[in-house]
């Protein structure tokens, strides 16, 4: 019900939107609750387990009944609160958990059946037959408990992801938070204030109070304006600061425009990592429900909650409202109600004494013991020391006392302290390194007092980081004293709520006591109170109380379990943001990427970079037939590959051979000036970790290459060896990957190519397999290295990469006009299969020196790494699997890579594996399936048979063992 | 988490690679016994409290960086460029 005349919701505005279909009105500035609440709508959702009635709780985050399902399709939205979701024209709202409807749930035959389902029953009742599990019990517990639901459709709605840096964060804006940030604003700090409300004042906006004589609501949005108008404040209202992480570090989740009926491309939400150097914690406190006898009936609410619907938004929540409390608070709530002409019916106050009722009938000593009213409140009974008595109301306003909300002080394993004197856990000064708590939310709980701590806390916060802060002038505020006598539980019979969300009763803890779950950990898991999106808001300290109760114990002692991030739920969606497809990881693209894509080319990913799988032709309708016609190009003519993904490293200074010497095994120190060297490193366990050429452009310039995998590992590598382990060394380096773009010329016209695009003679004389150089590249300084991966004669031009592009289409011009053209990947592996030279398929981590038939290139002469550990017995012998090619020789005629190889007359299973393939392609040049392999004690069995098995693929085939290099073995078109 | 570069400040840890602990500064000479590169290469302590640790200022300068940190607290005591470290020792 509307009430006249109140509540800051914008009266000239109306919105409507639907709840399961039917239209509602509301106001700008009202949430879903406040709205449903206003048109009289007391049934709002299905519980868990039990199906039973339910409707609004409290008034922010912390609700636990209230959850709906917001939007449809691809933008359906399940579990949203209906206490924080703001309306808006045209938003469409569901209740959860109910079939077929709201009104008529079947399911809640659940209820009557709750006997049998108490804590644990799943784990008791489901136990036989074993088969039934999987197929019979659980499908029928998924479907009839739970909440919303996905809906399985792909999410395209937009989210993002930002930082932020202050030196104060304050989290909450209620009156401590306000103070806190005027106070660090003031002073000149750098302050981010985010509350996860859509307007800024905590409670401030839900009471009917002064602060220095105006309405405390006004003074709000007066410390809000002054805070907006100054350059060193960052206000962030919608923005729930989720997590507390190590060094300063929260995550903040901001609804950007979930609340709008029109995004305009702005994301829903955008998930925060904000870093301050000192956070000033001021989350309120969260009012606690008391368990009696059917408390879940929807109309039973909290006594705050239902003063800011009053204030708030202008809307009682019943016609006839009776108040049950065990503190002060509880009257307030009836005085206001009073004043705004609604009716009070009573407030049954559990304590002996208190405050007079005004205008309203207050009996002190009672408990609520039951409540009638199925789909809504009807009755409330209570009981006194003179009996049991019935009051009809519409609404219960509970009123339990107030929990601080500490859960961000936990994030960082941190326990919070029992209090005494507010009955309830409060946070410590030190649980978070640079976070201090003010105001409700360290147990201080009146205005005034909030606002002192606040502005205290900021004072000592700045002034440590070295703000001069001048005198606070604090307002003047409310100031009463708390008055609060505990009540956790109401005794009797039935079922009392303590985890609204997740069915938790009073029995329910109890049974866990019983059964042995006594401690507060194992009765959380076994009873489910406390999990999921509520995370014990509401629950935690009466189920503590209950079991500490059951247990003999104090609550102290009892302790509590530790509330874990997020505060709210937050969306992977949010947390992902930007992640989905190309934003999964970067690409990195060549200079010839376009000209590649243009002539046809399926790109390929060869870890971040893309590259060219093959080049078709007009005719050609397999990619095996683009490859065979580029290996035999190569072969026969020229082939130009860009191969600028490779590593570059560029290594300089007087002790850069030495420092080559030390990683490689083999030694650089001598390498001459203009020359190439094929180099292999070592993990320092002896492992092979990667090969390239190494080239020696000055006395103390050399060019390190390697694999396109390897670049970022071999580059921190080499830092690694030189700042850690021999920083002694005069070397620097740096990748200059991206700086130079290189491309193969690769075929018997490879020098037929260059001559004319490098400006100088390139014959056999200056420019001899193995060489390298400076050139000039029309006009441009170029480098040149006559250095082959396909075994012919062959160059690497690299020139810097602005020029790139233009350097690779001249290049595959020229090429073309001599019966040359691209090659790509496909081609180019084939043609290195056939050389046996080997890529990490080889090199994967497990393969040492000797098992490539390299240990030769180990120097003895020198330490480096992975030397001494490539000695050790076992890394080398006939026991090893060993680098060795394959041919097919029987009747079937395909190899396949990653296969595995026993004799031929074994039985094909683990026990008789003697090893595998690891890179197979078709030559072309011989016509003919070519495999490298790993085999044991392969190098000894060239010329035998072995037998290829592939399980997964139902590949067999005979083959022979020969030496890894197919093609040319003596190297002589490398050199010619 | 937060690391202070010697060189660049105080960074997310996002910037840096993790290698493990700074055991890994102190390699054994080439003849040193079997037990001795046994334990170099693979015995590591995992202790409840502080440790040193190896990071890589990869996202950023390139700086190999000794950590020292609690790993019951997340507390970063001291950052340390490793070649100041190796040199100090050596």
């Amino acid at each position: 019900m509307r009430i006249a005349g109140k509540g800051q919701v914008d009266r000239g505005t109306p919105v409507s939107f639907t709840f399961d279909g039917h239209t509602v009105q509301g106001f700008v500035g009202d949430t879903v609750a406040s709205a449903l609440l206003a048109n009289d709508i007391k049934l709002v959702a299905r519980s868990f387990k039990y199906h039973r009635p339910r409707g609004v709780m409290g008034a922010g985050s912390e609700e636990a009944n209230a959850l709906v399902t917001v939007g449809r399709g691809a933008h359906q939205e399940p579990n949203v609160r209906a206490t924080t979701q703001e309306v808006y024209d045209g938003l469409e709202v569901r209740s959860q958990n109910r079939w077929p409807s709201l009104d008529v749930d079947l399911l809640a035959i659940n209820d009557l059946a709750a006997p049998f389902l108490g804590a644990g029953f799943y784990y008791k009742t489901f136990m036989w037959p074993k088969a039934f599990w999987e197929r019979v019990y659980e499908p029928i517990i998924r479907r009839s408990a739970g909440l919303g639901a996905l809906s399985g459709e792909h999410n395209e709605g937009i989210y993002e992801k930002a930082f932020a840096f202050c030196d104060v964060l304050v989290i909450g804006a209620g009156p401590a938070g306000l103070m806190a940030a005027l106070t660090a604003a003031r002073a000149g700090a750098d302050v981010l204030l985010a509350d996860e409300d859509s307007v800024l004042g905590g409670r401030l906006n839900g009471e009917r109070e002064e602060i220095d004589g105006i309405p405390a609501a006004v003074w709000a949005a007066d410390v809000v304006d002054e805070l907006a108008a100054m350059p060193n404040v960052r206000l962030m209202s919608r923005t729930t600061v989720t997590g507390a992480y190590d060094q300063g570090t929260f995550g903040a989740l901001e609804r950007v425009s979930n609340h709008l009926s029109g995004a305009n491309g702005r994301p829903l939400e955008c998930f925060w990592r904000i870093v301050a150097k000192h956070a000033i914690l001021c989350a309120g406190a969260i009012e606690r429900p008391i368990a009696f006898k059917n408390n879940d009936r929807p109309g039973i609410m909290g006594a705050a909650a239902v003063r800011t619907y009053l204030h708030r938004y202008g809307v009682a929540p019943g016609r006839a409202v009776t108040v049950f409390t065990n503190n002060d608070d509880g009257h307030r709530t009836a005085r206001d109600l009073k004043a705004a002409g609604v009716h009070v019916t009573a407030v049954l106050d559990s304590r002996k004494d208190g405050p007079d009722g005004q205008g309203y009938p207050v009996i002190y000593g009672a408990e609520v013991c039951d409540t009638g009213g199925r789909k809504a409140l009807e009755s409330v009974s209570y009981r006194t020391v003179s009996g049991e008595e019935k009051l009809g109301t519409d609404c219960l306003a509970v009123s339990g006392g107030w929990n601080p909300t500490v859960h961000l002080t936990c994030h960082m394993n941190g326990r919070p302290e029992w209090r005494e004197d507010i009955q309830s856990f409060g946070p410590v000064d030190g649980m978070v390194p640079g976070l201090t708590t003010a105001g409700a939310g360290n147990g201080t709980f009146s205005t005034m007092g909030a606002m002192q701590e606040g502005a205290a806390k900021a004072k000592a916060a700045v002034e440590a980081l070295g703000f001069e802060v001048g005198d606070v002038d604090l307002p003047s505020a409310e100031d009463a004293p708390y008055n609060m006598e505990p009540l956790w539980a109401v005794a009797g019979r039935g079922r009392a709520w303590l985890d609204f969300q997740n069915d938790v009763t009073v029995k329910d803890v109890k049974q866990a006591a019983t059964e042995n779950f006594r401690s507060v950990e194992h009765m959380k898991r076994y009873s489910t109170q406390g999990m999921a999106p509520d995370q014990g808001k509401n629950s935690n300290m009466g189920a503590l109380a209950v079991l500490a109760d059951a247990t003999g114990r104090g609550i102290p002692e009892t302790g509590t379990t530790t509330f874990r991030p997020p505060f709210v739920p937050v969306s992977i969606a949010a947390l992902g943001a930007g992640g989905q497809g190309v934003g999964f990881a970067p690409e990195r693209f060549t200079t010839s990427h376009d000209a590649s894509v243009t002539d046809g080319a399926p790109m390929i990913e060869a870890g971040l970079w893309y590259r060219p799988s093959f080049y078709p032709k007009a005719g050609e309708t397999k990619w095996r037939q683009s490859c065979d016609r580029e290996v035999q190009m190569v072969r026969n003519a020229v082939g130009i590959c860009d191969v600028s993904t490779l590593g570059k490293i560029d290594i300089q200074g007087s002790d850069a051979g030495a420092l080559l010497d030390f990683v490689y095994t083999n030694t650089f120190s001598t390498l001459k000036v203009g020359k190439v060297r094929y180099g292999l490193m070592l993990r320092e366990d002896g492992t092979v970790m990667d090969d390239g050429t190494t080239a020696r452009l000055g006395e103390e310039h050399f060019v390190m290459t390697t694999t396109t995998a390897a670049a970022g590992p071999v580059m921190r590598h080499l830092e690694y060896v030189y700042q850690c382990l021999r920083p002694e060394l005069d070397v620097s380096m740096v990748s200059v990957t991206e700086q130079w773009a290189q491309f193969a010329v690769a075929g018997p016209k490879s020098r037929e190519v260059l001559s004319g695009i490098v400006g100088e003679e390139i014959d056999n004389e200056s420019f001899s397999f193995m060489g390298c150089g400076e050139v000039s590249v029309g006009g441009v300084r170029g480098r040149l290295f006559r250095i082959s991966f396909s075994g012919e004669h062959a160059y690497e031009i690299a020139v810097p990469a602005r020029y790139g592009e233009s350097l690779y289409q001249v290049l595959v011009q020229k090429a073309e006009a001599l019966g040359g053209g691209a090659y790509g990947m496909e081609a180019l592996n084939v043609l290195r299969i056939e050389k046996g030279f080997i890529t990490h398929s080889e090199i994967h981590g497990r393969t040492t020196a000797f098992d490539i038939g390299m240990e030769r290139m180990v120097s003895t002469k020198k330490d480096c790494i992975g030397k001494t550990m490539s000695e050790r017995p076992g890394l080398s012998g006939a026991e090893r699997e060993q680098l060795v090619g394959l041919k097919p020789v029987g009747a079937v005629k395909q190899l396949t890579a990653g296969a595995h190889l026993f004799e031929v007359d074994a039985e094909p299973v683990r026990e008789n594996e003697l090893g595998y393939t690891t890179s197979v392609g078709f030559s072309p040049t011989f016509e003919s399936f070519l495999g490298l392999a790993f085999l044991r004690n392969g190098r000894a069995r060239h010329g035998e048979q072995v037998m290829m098995v592939d399980h997964l693929r139902g590949v067999t085939a005979r083959c022979e063992v020969c030496d890894p290099v197919f093609f040319d073995p003596e190297g002589g078109r490398m050199r010619g | 988490m937060r690391l202070t570069c010697p060189h660049c400040g105080e960074r997310d840890r996002r910037e840096f690679y993790y290698q493990g602990d700074a055991v890994a500064l102190n390699r054994p000479d080439p003849e040193a016994s079997d037990v001795v590169w046994d334990d170099y290469l693979h015995n590591r302590d995992n202790p409840a409290g502080v440790t040193r640790d190896l990071w890589y200022h990869e996202g950023g300068c390139g700086a190999w960086i000794v950590v020292t940190r609690n790993t019951l607290t997340h507390e970063v005591l001291a950052t340390e460029l490793a070649s100041d470290v190796t040199e100090v020792s050596a």
